[in-house]
Parts: structure tokens; sequence; C-alpha cells
């Protein structure tokens, strides 16, 4: 196990600079997932991380020491690629003691350690079979054997879980995450999918643009997002973003309604953030903060996403299940005031 | 399982159903058909004719008839006495042999590097490698004779391999065929701690079995049947290579038809041998897929 820094990183490809300087710690066994949308420098990043990549400026240190110039191989890491990278002309045994090649261990130490690696990832009665007759989830599998049979100090993830299908995704999900726990190994994962990152990380760190965003728990990026961006990228479905102007009675949306609340900000032009979820509909008792009409319905089962139109814009709200309003009916929504979030329109940060 | 049991019979009564002979056939499938028969003889005839000159006797060489009247194995008694005729088949073997692993190693290598490594002046090399398949051999012929000259390596095997120890058309064929090798594999074998040559070797050279095999074949069949560079660059009968050595039958003793067959049926056996073995790798390659799910 060991630490990973990332201090000043810049990675340039010709005249494009796709990395501008970020920073950022990672601790001793923590499990970090990179996640932003595609071109955002995350898996550059991760190479940066690796040694496939040089680096233009910055320092990358592993456990303490700068690794910038050292060959990949000589900064034990591992590494499980989104298409597995094991060789098809292999059998499992030999692509999961592929690591051990230039290891000076004896034959004997060898077989041991393969078997040992099989046996926790459930893979013993597979060991002489080739890539070709394994299903996606056991390749996934001998991938991140491969990895874990040179016991490295940090496990990169590129990905890995992007070429399953929804249900292997989740088993895979869940096993990596118990792995975690098993052998506490430093993590650093990438992905694009919001979900994974907020079930697997100890710490997330949010990427746009080859500048980090945000980085903290799971619950912190979720609750108190620092920026639109991080706001909206965080959350399934998305957050509702309503334009709104501040007065001195409150925020009065462009939609109509005014949210009394007074904002400690010079900000005139607002965004008000809601999460689908936190926009219920309102009892006949209660206040409402908008009403709305109908458009369109999706029934999940558990609950129910409604499409509502306000004026000219239009928000999605979550409601059990069991209430599944017409299509056309007028709609009373309210939020709680804590959570909903203010955001400076022009620059795009939170009002505290 | 009754249910199953009549699914099952009637899948395999559907699978089994006989190929309809009477059927009419179609006026262009007659055509199609007609036309390959004939391609197919024109292709087949030569080789029925070399096996059936084999067992004739000198009387009958010229009489047309494919089944001698009165066969014998006395030609392939006499060539295979003739000392000369192992010493060539030895040659080419040697020749053919070394030239092949090597254009194999060589041209893998040039090729693994033009794909994949990024340097400045890649595309150039490349171009100019590509740009010598139109030169035409028989134009690089007394270069390559000049050179064998000036060398000292007239007479001998080194002279007869050179031009072919690393050849255009097989970098160019590796290079396409490494496109096909991920980057991700070679980049786990780099994490993992190997070397380039042996991420070349172990990695990316098993994935491309099917480029190798084929480049094989054709580096083989090309210089075992090689004849113009090897006649000019030898005179020594000694260093004669098969193609070479079977004209002597019809330059020292007349045209003796029945001996060259011979010689050339004997001759058809190593290349075949090799199609057969590199075939089968060919036919692996292609099945070894999954790369991904």
């Amino acid at each position: 196990m060991a630490t990973v820094e990332i201090k000043g990183l810049v990675k340039t490809f010709g005249k494009t600079e796709v990395l501008h300087g970020i920073d950022l710690a990672v601790e001793d066994g923590e499990f970090v997932v990179f996640v932003g949308p595609s071109g955002c420098g995350k898996s550059t990043t991760l190479r940066l991380l690796a040694g496939l990549d040089e680096v233009t400026s910055g320092e990358i240190l592993i456990g303490g020491n700068v690794v910038n110039n050292l060959e990949p191989k000589e900064r034990n890491i591992a590494m499980v690629f989104q298409n597995y990278a094991i060789y098809p002309h292999m059998s499992v045994r030999k692509n999961i003691g592929f690591g051990l090649r230039t290891s000076k261990m004896s034959k004997a130490d060898k077989v041991t350690r393969i078997d040992e690696v099989a046996g926790l990832l459930g893979m013993t009665d597979l060991l002489d079979r080739k890539p070709g007759q394994l299903s996606g989830g056991q390749r996934q599998r001998v991938a991140i054997g491969r990895a874990m049979v040179r016991d490295p100090v940090v496990f990169l993830f590129d990905e890995p879980l992007s070429n399953l299908d929804a249900q292997l995704r989740t088993q895979m999900r869940l096993e990596i995450k118990k792995l975690h726990q098993d052998v506490g190994t430093t993590i650093v994962f990438v992905t694009h999918d919001q979900v994974e990152a907020m079930t697997l990380a100890d710490r997330i760190v949010i990427m746009e643009d080859g500048y980090i965003q945000q980085v903290g728990t799971p619950s912190e990026v979720y609750q108190n997002p620092i920026n639109m961006f991080v706001a909206q990228f965080i959350g399934a479905p998305s957050m509702n973003m309503l334009p709104g102007k501040k007065s001195d009675v409150g925020v009065v949306l462009d939609t109509g309604p005014t949210i009394p609340l007074n904002l400690n900000t010079d900000a005139s032009n607002i965004m008000v953030g809601i999460r689908p979820n936190d926009l219920t509909p309102a009892r006949d008792d209660e206040l409402a903060l908008f009403e709305g009409t109908v458009l369109i319905i999706e029934p999940l089962g558990p609950e129910t996403l409604v499409y509502v139109e306000l004026y000219d814009c239009e928000v999605l709200a979550t409601v059990p299940g069991r209430i599944v309003p017409k299509i056309g009916d007028k709609i009373r929504l309210k939020a709680p005031e804590e959570e909903i979030h203010f955001f400076n329109a022009d620059t795009g940060v939170v009002i505290q | 399982m009754s249910d199953i049991g009549i699914k099952t019979s009637a899948a395999s009564l559907n699978a089994a159903k006989p190929y309809n002979y009477n059927k009419r056939m179609e006026p262009a499938r007659v055509i199609r058909w007609t036309i390959l028969f004939l391609g197919g003889v024109v292709m087949v005839m030569p080789i029925v004719f070399m096996l059936s000159t084999s067992f004739k006797w000198p009387h009958e060489i010229y009489n047309l008839m494919i089944i001698p009247d009165d066969p014998t194995i006395e030609n392939y008694t006499y060539v295979l006495e003739d000392g000369r005729f192992y010493k060539w088949f030895i040659n080419s073997l040697i020749i053919a042999t070394i030239t092949t692993i090597s254009a194999v190693i060589f041209d893998s290598l040039v090729g693994y590097t033009l794909c994949k490594f990024r340097f400045r002046g890649r595309m150039i090399v490349f171009v100019a490698i590509l740009s010598t398949l139109m030169i035409p051999t028989e134009m690089l012929v007394i270069p390559w004779y000049l050179m064998a000259r000036d060398f000292g390596w007239l007479n001998s095997y080194w002279g007869i391999m050179f031009p072919g120890v690393m050849t255009a058309f097989g970098t160019f064929l590796m290079k396409q065929f490494f496109e096909s090798v991920p980057d991700d594999f070679l980049e786990a074998a780099r994490i993992d701690g190997l070397n380039e040559f042996q991420i070349w070797w172990t990695v990316a050279m098993p994935l491309v079995t099917p480029a190798i095999s084929a480049l094989a074949i054709f580096v083989f069949l090309g210089n075992w049947t090689a004849f113009i560079w090897p006649l000019i660059v030898t005179n020594d009968p000694a260093l004669y290579t098969l193609p070479v050595g079977l004209t002597t039958f019809s330059v020292e003793q007349d045209v003796e038809w029945e001996l060259i067959m011979t010689g050339a049926a004997l001759a058809t056996i190593p290349t075949l041998i090799v199609f057969l073995v590199f075939q089968r790798y060919i036919i692996r390659g292609v099945v070894m897929t999954g790369l991904k799910g």
C-alpha cells in the first residue's frame, strides 16, 4: 500500500493542453474514483500515474517518491484496462501469472501465488481455460487477478466495467469493493459512470476539461456540490436548474415564483438547483413552490419520474410509484429549503 | 420432455434435409460452374502432366496420354540415386528456411516498430520501404549482382539469400496485422515489467500468427522456386538450388523431360508440407478471437 500525490500535473499533446496543473493527494489504502465526461482528462491522469505517458510538468509521487522518470514496471503499480487486456493465446493460469514473469520468485512460489489469487477470485476451476471460453465477468476477474498477483502498492482501474452488461456491472462493482475491503490496497479508479463512482469511492474526484472540479466523499459531492457542473453531473436524474434574479424578497425565478430566501451574495443572476427527488407533490394544505402541468410520466416501479412544464421551462420531479399523475394534470410541487442549491449563474459557483 | 423430443427430431429432420439434385440449374449457374471447372482444369493439368511424365519412359514423353502405357519408377530411382539432386535439394532447403525465418523475424520487427512506436520520420521510412515494391526484381538483379561481387558474396549461400532476408511486402503485411493488436495488450505487458523485445515476442507475435503463417508460406515458396537470382549469383554446381539444378538435365544431356518432371514432382513435396503446416496456423489464428466480451 502507498500514498499517491499529484502536484501541479500538466499534460500536453502537441499544442493542446489536456491537464492544466491538477493537484491531489490520495491516502494510503484509499479508494479514489475519477469521474467526468469523455475528454475530461481522467484516463490521461491514470496513464500518467501508470507511467504509460510522459508528464509534461508537475510531479507524481507514489509512496512519497517522485516517479516521473520511472518506467511503469519500476512504479510497483498494476493496471486493469477497459478491454481487460488479457491475452487470448494464453490460459487463465498464464494470464494471471504473466505479471510474475519478471519476478525472482521460484516456480513453486509462483504457482502457489497464482492459485491463491485464483482462489480469492473464485477462478480455481477456470485456470486451464482460454479467455475465449470465459464470460465477460470472468475475463474481468482474470484481469483483476493479473493485477493482484504481483501484490502492487497501487491498483489503477481504467473504466474496467464499461464493457459489461448492467447486471454484471453491479455484481463486479460489489466484488471490486469487497476486494478493496479485503486487500486494502490503494485504488485509483476511472469511470464516466457517476453511479459507479458514488458506490465505490471513499472519495470522488470530479473532472471537467482537464481541471479537478471537486474532491470529496460521495455524500459531500452530492449534498454540497461546489458548482453547477458538479451539481448536474452527480446524481441521476440530473439536478433541475432554474434561472432567476436576486431581489429584496428573495430569488425571483424567471418562471414566476419567488423563493423567499435572502442570499448573501453580490450576484444578481442566480441559478436555482433542485434535485428531482427533492421536488415532491405538495398536499393541498401545504405551500407549493411551483405549480405546473404534467407533460410526460416515466414509471420506474418504486417511483415515477414526472416531467412538469412551468411556464416556458421544464422540471423533473420524482413522485412515489403509487402516485401516477395523468398527462395534462395540474401538479403542485414543493422542495425543502435546505435542499435548494443556489449558484452564481455567471460563474457557476455555489452560493453558500 | 415429449415436447422437447418432438422439437429435437423436427430440428434434426430439417438439418438433414438432402440437397435437391433434380432442381433445374439456372443458366448463369451453369456458366459459372463451367468457367470454374475450366479454370480448375487449367490449374491442375500441369501438375497432372508433371506427375504423369515422371512415371514415363523417355520414348513416351511426347505422347500426351495421362496414364502411361508402361509406368516406371526408374526416373525416381535415377534422380534419387544422383547425388546432385540431394545437394540441390539441401541447398534449396537451407536457403528457403533461413530466408523464411529471417524474413519473418525482421519483417515483423520492422512492421511492429512502424506500427506501434511513434517517432519522427516514421511515415517516411514506411513509404520508402513500400516504394521498393514498385521496382521489379529484374531491375534489381544488376545492382544486387554488383553488390554481391564487391562484397565477395558470389558463389555463396549468403549471396543467394541476402536479397530475401527482409522483404518490403512482409514488412507491409506485418505492419497492417499489428494494427489489429490492441495497444492495451502491450501497455499491460509494459506495466508487468516486460521489455520491448519481450513484449514483441511474447505478446504481439502470437496474436498475429495468421500473418506470420501467410508470410512464411509466401517467403518459403518464393525462395524455394526462385530461379533467376540463384542462377546469376552462382556458377558452382555444388551451390545450385533445385530449380537451377533441374535445368542442368536439359543442358547437359539434351532435354530429359522425364527427369526434370521427376525432380519437379519431388521438389513440390516440401512446399506442400510448408503449406499444410502453416495453413493450420492461419485457420487457428482466425478462430482465436474473443478479445473482449
